[in-house]
């Protein structure tokens, strides 16, 4: 076996153990981001909007766990498209979600107010 | 069972009342009968059409042809060809339609000739074909045929679903074309809004033919936008950075961002009201908690960004008009990039001036008024840029210059209007009036149709190897400017007189001369398109004369220009290799035009596929089936298709190969043929001594 | 000399497929692209139900028609699949026999199909309280998110399905590997629109 093969090999070898270890990491972690947030709402008897508070702060760190550790997204990979990609439907979506919202209480504010939460 | 109940499942709630001529047979009053006739005739003329199509290609035994060079081809010129033929049909009906409207308004004083519930017929085919059945293939079709080449990819990145993008929208035209003769079509307008297309307003099968319809052509569009996104990105020559590319990639770059994010709204909103009316959802009826200003919120999320999904490649498409035509190169590249790039994310930002009167705070008003304005900086940027491009260069005023300089005044006016429109004040004086009908024409004619026309002018000596004629050409080019302004310059007025849009008929003596100048304006619309029908027929039968090998007949500057016309299946011989903007005419300037590469290789193309077709065939059927309620047909066709996106999976052999020899053969042949032909002046482009090869320009020109 | 190059985020397969790999380059990049598209389709009907949750018209609400344990039930099968569905992946890059791949792929399918079918009882009851969606705008809104999310799950679980019965077809070859890469993301993909769902939906509506 030549040099650079073996090389070749224990790169292979951290590599392999760094991907075994995201998946781990990323299980374990969403499962705590689950399990807290479901336990506040069953026993916690916090004011609701408080409890909605927490339970949107939980749920936003557990969606970047799973694009860190299960969709292995990073900010330091060499192809930035699929980076660039995902942050540029970030805005559409917080433009086109917000917006809606926005405009749309705005009418219940106005017009219905009994659909305003 | 009896026969009653088989021929109820069987044929859902198809009757004979869904003939166009049963009316005036059950109730022949004059009106039913006028109305009726029309639709008879046009329904006729749908029937004898396909027959003789049918009929034509069986006389001259050209199935196999159609089928194995065209229908399961996946190669993006001939996809993009295809795209443009279904566009144009469609445009020729809309056309019509839109004379009929005319014709009624210009005679509408206390009445008219069509019946309400018919003109309501016109005014939303009218809308919904031309915007999603005339424009988005039309400038699919463009894009398809030309982005590829100019950054010197073999083909799109999926080319199998590429066919099925083209199936798709088929479907939905077919569709279309079926609720001739089997009506009603919808009455809701191109924007469909509940509640009036909700069940209990419109039970019968008009709007699930627009729901259907739209839907095809959205879900077609969508893919169509992740194929040219990642072609894009993925597919480009050796050295052809994304700032080298040509002005028309970067408006296709954009215009597919746009459709990747703006056609799902539009699915999600047809989606809800399909569910609304077939299994009793309540999104957006008057009861039980329905709310229609969520249809109207998420119509127009994607409604706008759709205005520059169609312009958008236009502007690309003059883009390169003024720059091969004024024999320089385009002035402030960049600019007009970030120009392109500014206007795709500003119009995320804009939709709400699509309702300013429907009730929100003014504040909010405000904020989106002022949006739109901002839209209007970077696209001034544009028209500077392409007059300055003109300015100094020596102009030739061929066909597709004559379309763009048009294009250029007109498009001014028709964004001044706009920007009065976007202060939500004066929105609330001439909304839903004829001044907004003027104005969304005076963007997208020019804007739009003008730039596709010019578009179709340039490319198609490239696609079919022969120049098309020019004296009808310029009828046609000058008929449709004037019939533009003709047409749409009174509804400016008889908007600000007050006459609502989409109205049958109307009392106020007032309006009268305009509708009459405009009704003339749709007849000079009209000889236009006659224009073009005998330009293309006149072309077909002299090509002999016109025809231009070579292929660069216009002198042109990116790389399309430097291959044979028509372009061979696998466009280069050998992929280019890209060192500056203006890719060809740099070769052309440093003399190393027209290479022999240094060895041919194997090319690996795509092969043809039968999915495309397939999944048109199904996708049609389910969606007639949904519209009749023909639940086996529905459930057949949807197994069908998922059976041969299944079956589609399992293949291997997806490629096949060009041999190095054959590749060497056709590429030494054209070489022999450029070194035989005697290169014209530009001057004398239009001349049938243009046999593609121009010559170098007189020292000291600008280039 | 470093790490192989990857030629897009997620799991890369590397050079050991350096054919699969090499392809997958463009597939992925226009399967993320395709995935941004649905997650806009998601995103809206995320913010039409926000706009519909006092659009009761009367009936049913989320506190009489959710259920807690259920809905802690279906996260945590799903979340399990992700997981597994990594393992698949690693297996995939890693190991050169079909085994442990198919084996792991199979505890995937099974906790999909698990998960529909809790999703299934979960609708099944809610019908038996009166919680259909032509009942009220807001279990319009409910109906027109939750089951889409199941439909999309349903048609991963077709597709790996498939993508099994390729591998008899066909071996492991590279276009079951590309299958199996992007089919990995939309089932990550997918666990993550849940996240939205059960705190959105399940958890903001009972707490």
């Amino acid at each position: 076996m030549s040099d650079s093969q073996r090389q070749s090999d224990t790169i292979d070898e951290n590599e392999r153990r760094h991907e075994l270890g995201s998946y781990l990491w990323g299980y374990g972690l969403a499962l705590a981001l689950t399990l807290v947030p479901f336990a506040l709402v069953a026993w916690s008897g916090w004011p609701r909007v408080t409890l909605l508070w927490a339970i949107g702060g939980f749920a936003l760190v557990q969606v970047v766990v799973h694009f860190r550790f299960f969709l292995h997204i990073s900010l330091a990979r060499q192809k930035r498209e699929d980076l660039h990609l995902i942050l540029f439907s970030t805005l559409i979506l917080v433009l086109m979600v917000g917006g809606t919202l926005w405009i749309i209480f705005n009418l219940y504010g106005r017009m219905v107010p009994e659909l305003l939460p | 069972m009896t026969l009653n109940h088989f021929l109820d499942l069987a044929l859902g709630r198809l009757d004979w009342h869904a003939l166009p001529f049963w009316e005036m047979i059950e109730q022949p009053t004059l009106s039913h009968i006028v109305n009726g006739s029309i639709v008879t005739a046009a329904a006729s003329l749908v029937v004898l059409g396909a027959l003789a199509t049918v009929v034509l290609i069986t006389r001259f035994g050209k199935w196999r042809v159609l089928w194995s060079d065209w229908l399961t081809s996946v190669d993006h010129k001939r996809i993009g060809i295809m795209f443009i033929v279904v566009a144009l049909v469609m445009l020729a009906r809309a056309i019509i339609e839109a004379v009929f409207m005319r014709a009624q308004q210009a005679v509408g004083l206390d009445g008219g000739f069509l019946s309400a519930e018919h003109f309501g017929e016109f005014f939303t085919t009218h809308g919904t074909i031309m915007v999603f059945f005339m424009a988005m293939p039309f400038l699919t079709g463009v894009i398809n045929y030309v982005m590829p080449l100019q950054i010197g990819a073999r083909d799109l990145s999926f080319p199998v679903m590429n066919s099925v993008s083209l199936g798709l929208t088929a479907a939905g035209a077919a569709l279309i074309m079926v609720s001739l003769v089997l009506t009603p079509f919808s009455t809701g307008g191109w924007s469909g809004y509940p509640p009036f297309t909700e069940a209990s307003f419109n039970p019968g099968a008009g709007v699930d033919y627009w729901i259907w319809a739209v839907t095809l052509s959205s879900l077609g569009s969508t893919m169509t936008g992740i194929n040219f996104a990642v072609t894009i990105y993925k597919e480009r020559a050796p050295g052809m950075h994304l700032f080298r590319m040509p002005l028309f990639c970067w408006t296709a770059l954009c215009t597919s961002i746009l459709m990747i994010f703006a056609m799902p709204p539009l699915t999600v909103a047809t989606a809800m009201l399909a569910l609304d009316r077939y299994l009793d959802f309540h999104f957006f009826t008057q009861d039980l908690g329905g709310d229609m200003m969520n249809y109207v919120n998420l119509f127009w999320l994607f409604g706008h960004p759709e205005v520059y999904i169609l312009i958008l490649p236009a502007f690309g498409v003059f883009s390169e008009v003024f720059s091969t035509f004024s024999g320089k190169r385009l002035y402030g590249y960049k600019g007009l990039v970030i120009a392109t790039m500014c206007i795709a994310v500003l119009s995320f930002t804009v939709w709400l001036h699509h309702f300013f009167t429907m009730g929100q705070s003014p504040s909010i008003n405000a904020a989106f008024g002022i949006a739109t304005m901002l839209i209007g900086v970077p696209t001034g940027v544009k028209i500077y840029d392409w007059m300055l491009t003109m300015y100094r260069g020596r102009v030739r005023l061929t066909i597709p210059m004559v379309y763009a300089l048009g294009f250029l005044i007109l498009f001014v006016l028709g964004g001044m209007t706009g920007i009065l429109l976007a202060n939500p004040s004066i929105d609330y004086q001439v909304h839903n009036t004829l001044f907004l009908v003027a104005h969304f024409h005076n963007m997208l004619v020019p804007g739009l149709l003008f730039g596709m026309l010019a578009g179709y002018q340039m490319w198609f000596p490239k696609a079919f190897g022969f120049r098309l004629e020019t004296r009808w050409g310029y009828r046609a080019a000058y008929a449709w400017i004037a019939g533009f302004i003709l047409a749409f310059f009174p509804l400016y007025a008889l908007g600000l007189l007050g006459m609502p849009r989409r109205a049958v008929g109307f009392i106020e003596p007032a309006y009268l001369p305009w509708t009459i100048i405009a009704g003339i304006g749709a007849l000079v619309v009209l000889f236009a398109l006659f224009s073009l029908v005998m330009q293309f027929w006149l072309s077909l039968r002299h090509r002999h004369e016109n025809r231009v090998p070579v292929g660069d007949p216009w002198d042109g500057r990116s790389l399309e220009w430097a291959t044979p016309a028509p372009v061979p299946e696998y466009n280069f011989p050998v992929t280019p290799e890209v060192s500056s903007r203006d890719a060809f005419m740099r070769e052309k300037d440093l003399g190393q035009a027209y290479q022999r590469p240094a060895e041919y290789r194997d090319i690996t193309m795509p092969a043809n596929s039968a999915l495309g077709p397939i999944l048109t065939v199904t996708g049609f059927l389910m969606a007639f089936g949904l519209v009749w309620y023909l639940w086996w047909l529905v459930l057949l066709a949807g197994v069908a298709s998922v059976g041969a996106l299944i079956a589609r999976s399992f293949v291997r052999r997806t490629t096949k190969v060009i041999s190095a020899e054959e590749v060497r053969e056709t590429h030494e042949a054209w070489l022999r043929q450029v070194d035989e032909t005697q290169a014209v002046k530009r001057d004398k482009e239009q001349d049938t001594s243009n046999r593609g090869r121009p010559a170098a320009p007189v020292s000291g020109a600008v280039q | 000399m470093t790490a192989t190059p990857s030629r897009h985020p997620g799991l890369n397969l590397g050079r050991a497929h350096q054919e699969a790999h090499d392809a997958c380059e463009v597939l992925v990049f226009g399967f993320w692209v395709f995935m941004m598209s649905d997650l806009i389709i998601f995103g809206l009907l995320f913010a039409n139900y926000v706009t519909q949750l006092d659009a009761l018209a009367g009936g049913p609400g989320p506190g009489e028609l959710f259920e807690m344990k259920s809905a802690f039930l279906e996260t945590l099968l799903l979340l399990t699949s992700s997981f597994t569905y990594g393992l698949a992946s690693y297996c995939l890059k890693y190991r050169h026999g079909r085994g442990w791949l198919t084996a792991w792929l199979g505890v995937t399918l099974l906790l999909g199909l698990a998960f529909i079918g809790f999703e299934l009882h979960d609708f099944h009851k809610m019908a038996g309280e009166g919680g259909v969606p032509s009942r009220s705008g807001f279990l319009s809104a409910f109906f027109a998110l939750v089951p889409l999310h199941g439909l999309h799950v349903a048609s991963a679980c077709l597709w790996m399905v498939v993508l099994m019965v390729q591998m008899c077809v066909h071996g492991l070859d590279t276009g079951v590997k590309t299958g199996l890469v992007r089919l990995g993301l939309l089932w990550h993909f997918l666990d993550i629109v849940w996240v939205g769902i059960f705190s959105l939906v399940y958890l903001g509506g009972l707490a």
